[in-house]
């Protein structure tokens, strides 16, 4: 019976990857175990084996074809006497898409072209804009940062030599060198307190952390070391530095690899916490992380990493930190939230315009210092306000967004604020649990339509 | 066909003879212990006294440590340590009057009141603190190696902790990290034989500190820490060891803290005898007074003069800490991040 071979997962996140190369042809015999083919994710080129033995029937997907989607059929293999044709049935038009194809299909978008992206104050009007993925962003900051400015250097687990977990310290390696990109043992709590001691000294190091779940294992040096040292000793000396890697849930790791610290983090004095949404964000954050004279936490999120946004082509993009973004403008409600949670509000905003409500979307960008100031203001305007963030609930981000906004613009709120939030559980593996314990676009609209009683 | 690699065992330093000192030495060396030991004893009063608030940890029976471990270091090189932080600073040539005066919490103590006992720096003197956390500050003398590496400044860092921190997880992974990349700092294990009320039998599997690098292939030794001689020519072997290269050193300093943990423990977990022993026969300063005596460098009268001496210094230094104001209210919100220029 002919088997059919389809296109791996080969990562939690990975939802499409390009057939790099085949390395059989149609009519080879393979057997179990042997490589036939090369595929490309974003992270990495990884092997794909044969888990049948059989000839060869046919090559479903052309070699050098980009964007072919998880489960699609890549191969058939058949037995003795049959032919590819004797597979059963024929797949879904998803494979149909890729097969012939040598275009490439465009990832899903995650911003919706309808939604009316309000001017970024910060880049000036004609610039050429470049799609670059928020990955390719965050690597630019950091080899132009370390292009101009010596004294900063980059280390963590698999940065060089396997040119990153999740390949954002790709090629760096190859331009700094092994001084400057520096392969740390898997020893967090080590890596982190060597460098804030590096930077008390006054090197400006960027420490990265495979994901910031490993940095609960650091984080008295982030706490207790770099942000307070500058307050203990009276100006002398602080932690110029970076600490930066994905935050929050990526898919189906489960508990201990999916959680969000913007909460945990913002509540420091002595730190600056980040957290950019898209990839111009990404890179103009980060450069302004680095040349930063105090320690920042700058939270990035691994589904986001593969995702393309337009980067203007500058020769020094930098945005300043702790000013939020208005990414729509809107009269009805505001929604504000930060990094991913983005993701929820522009999904929401599409079905709330749908229904008539005009939506106001804030990314907050920076979570300490927070921008209060964009969102009161907003407030003033929409009179309501929706928080959105995958965080826990408990003295969350829209915790502290709701209670200023209580305080600073109670007079001009027609309801209470709502948060919508990550809940209340520690994080399921179960693909369905996992869904619901996120926030949803269903939500954030349930809850506009509470606050605009619509 | 190839040899296979072999790791090449560098030969492990010994503990080398004290340093023979000179006239000049040994005088310098009572005059240094002599500071602390009398800053420290101002220190107690002042806290007994409510001048000094919190925890208060003092210095008094190990000073010939770090006295001699300076004496053996080049100006750049760095000095950090954890909350028993006091003698370190006097060592590191830092004002007793700005150090009093951060313990009693003013304006012109060192980090202007904000830091206390525990939390005190110097640019200046290369002096990096003065750490609350038990053990973080051997990750962080680490990297101030790793900066003298990485800038070839040809310095070292003196990173101190005690035989309580020697348990702490991190101090290992700087201990990897440090062989690793051969980074040139002194890990300074002041084994002063408690941690806070645990002895070292009852904490530790392996009580022969000298040996907590064998798993990384770092070479201590075993110092005698109340001779401050021995202190001296053990720093001058590991400063000479880190700065040709062949990365950390561990110094395993054998000494003994008279006091308390801090003020507030009343140290029931061994005998007053046990104490008196040591201070009766071992005493660092003692020790050199008594060669001074012998080698007749110094008559009583000259001895009883560099006391007075130094009492007025510390005098100085309690007067400054008990009438300098406390600092500014506006200073509650200053320090916290450095501006930047939007």
């Amino acid at each position: 019976m002919a088997t059919e071979i389809l296109m791996p997962a080969l990562s939690p996140t990975m939802e499409e990857g390009t057939l790099a190369k085949w390395l059989v042809k149609e009519g080879d015999d393979v057997t179990a175990g042997d490589v036939i083919a090369e595929i490309e994710t974003d992270k990495a080129t990884m092997e794909v084996e044969a888990v049948d033995e059989g000839k060869v029937g046919k090559l479903a997907v052309a070699e050098g074809t980009e964007g072919v989607k998880v489960n699609t059929v890549i191969a058939v293999l058949v037995e003795d006497g049959e032919s590819a044709d004797d597979v059963a049935a024929p797949q879904p038009a998803a494979a149909s898409d890729v097969t012939e194809s040598d275009t490439k299909e465009p990832a899903p978008a995650i911003v919706p072209a309808t939604v009316a992206v309000a001017n970024d104050p910060d880049i000036p009007a004609g610039t050429e804009m470049v799609s670059t993925t928020v990955r390719e962003a965050l690597r630019d900051a950091m080899a132009e940062e370390m292009r101009s400015d010596e004294r900063v250097f980059v280390m963590g687990e698999e940065v060089a030599e396997y040119q990153g977990a999740y390949k954002i310290t790709q090629g760096l390696l190859d331009e700094f060198g092994a001084k400057r990109v520096i392969d740390t043992p898997i020893t967090e709590h080590g890596f982190a307190g060597i460098g804030v001691g590096a930077a008390m000294a006054g090197l400006r190091p960027i420490v990265e952390f495979m994901t910031f779940n490993f940095a609960m294992q650091a984080i008295d040096q982030i706490v207790n070391s770099a942000a307070k040292t500058l307050y203990m000793s009276g100006g002398q000396m602080g932690a110029p530095m970076v600490f930066r890697g994905p935050n929050g849930a990526a898919a189906r790791v489960g508990a201990q690899h999916s959680q969000c610290y913007a909460a945990w983090y913002g509540h420091i004095p002595g730190l600056k916490v980040v957290a950019p949404y898209g990839a111009a964000d990404a890179k103009g954050l980060l450069k302004a992380a680095i040349r930063d004279p105090n320690p920042v936490v700058f939270l990035e999120n691994e589904i986001m990493y593969g995702q393309s946004f337009d980067v203007p082509k500058m020769d020094d993009f930098v945005l300043p930190i702790g000013k939020a973004r208005v990414h729509k403008e809107g009269n009805d409600v505001t929604l504000v939230t930060f990094g991913i949670g983005m993701k929820y509000a522009i999904e929401a905003s599409q079905a709330l315009s749908e229904l008539g409500i005009d939506a106001e979307i804030i990314d907050l960008r920076t979570i300490r210092p927070m921008d209060m100031e964009t969102v009161i203001a907003s407030v003033k305007k929409t009179n309501r306000c929706v928080t959105i963030e995958e965080g826990f609930p408990q003295s969350g981000i829209g915790a502290e967004i709701g209670m200023q906004i209580m305080q600073e613009a109670f007079d001009y709120l027609d309801a209470p604020v709502i948060r919508i939030t990550g809940k209340d559980v520690p994080m399921p593996y179960a693909a369905n649990l996992e869904k619901l314990a996120l926030p949803s676009a269903e939500e954030v609209v349930q809850a506009v339509r509470a606050v605009t009683y619509k | 066909m190839a040899k296979a690699k072999t790791t090449k065992k560098p030969a492990h330093p010994k503990t080398p003879d004290p340093v023979e000192f000179t006239k000049e030495q040994e005088l310098a060396a009572y005059r240094d212990m002599l500071l602390i030991r009398r800053f420290e004893e101002k220190a107690g009063q002042l806290y007994g006294m409510g001048f000094i608030g919190g925890f208060c940890h003092l210095y008094i029976g190990q000073e010939a440590v770090v006295t001699g471990m300076q004496s053996a270091l080049i100006e750049g090189d760095q000095l950090i340590t954890a909350y028993r932080d006091h003698g370190h600073m006097l060592a590191c040539d830092m004002d007793p009057k700005g150090i009093m005066a951060e313990l009693t919490g003013r304006q012109g103590g060192y980090s202007r009141g904000k830091g206390g006992s525990m939390h005190m720096f110097s640019k200046e003197k290369n002096f990096y603190g003065g750490h609350g956390i038990v053990g973080a500050q051997v990750s962080l003398g680490t990297g101030l190696a790793f900066n003298n590496k990485y800038t070839e400044n040809g310095n070292v860092c003196c990173t101190y902790f005690g035989d309580g921190a020697s348990n702490q997880g991190q101090v290992y992974e700087s201990f990897n990290m440090a062989k690793l990349w051969d980074l040139p700092v002194i890990y300074i294990i002041e084994n002063n034989r408690y941690a806070m009320g645990t002895s070292v039998q009852r904490s530790s599997a392996l009580t022969d500190f000298s040996r907590r690098g064998c798993s990384f292939n770092i070479p201590g030794i075993e110092v005698d820490g109340m001779d401050v001689r021995a202190v001296q020519a053990a720093g001058e072997l590991a400063a000479d060891w880190c700065r040709s290269g062949k990365g950390p050193i561990i110094l395993d300093m054998q000494t003994y803290r008279y006091r308390g943990h801090s003020m507030s423990d009343p140290a029931k977990y061994r005998s007053k005898d046990e104490v008196q022993k040591m201070r009766a026969e071992n005493d660092p300063i003692e020790r050199v007074k008594q060669r001074i005596e012998q080698n007749k460098w110094a008559s009583e009268e000259e001895l009883k003069a560099i006391d007075k001496e130094i009492r007025a210094v510390v005098a100085e230094a309690a007067d400054f800490a008990q009438s300098d104001p406390e600092p500014d209210p506006s200073e509650l919100y200053t320090d916290i991040l450095i501006p930047v220029e939007a």
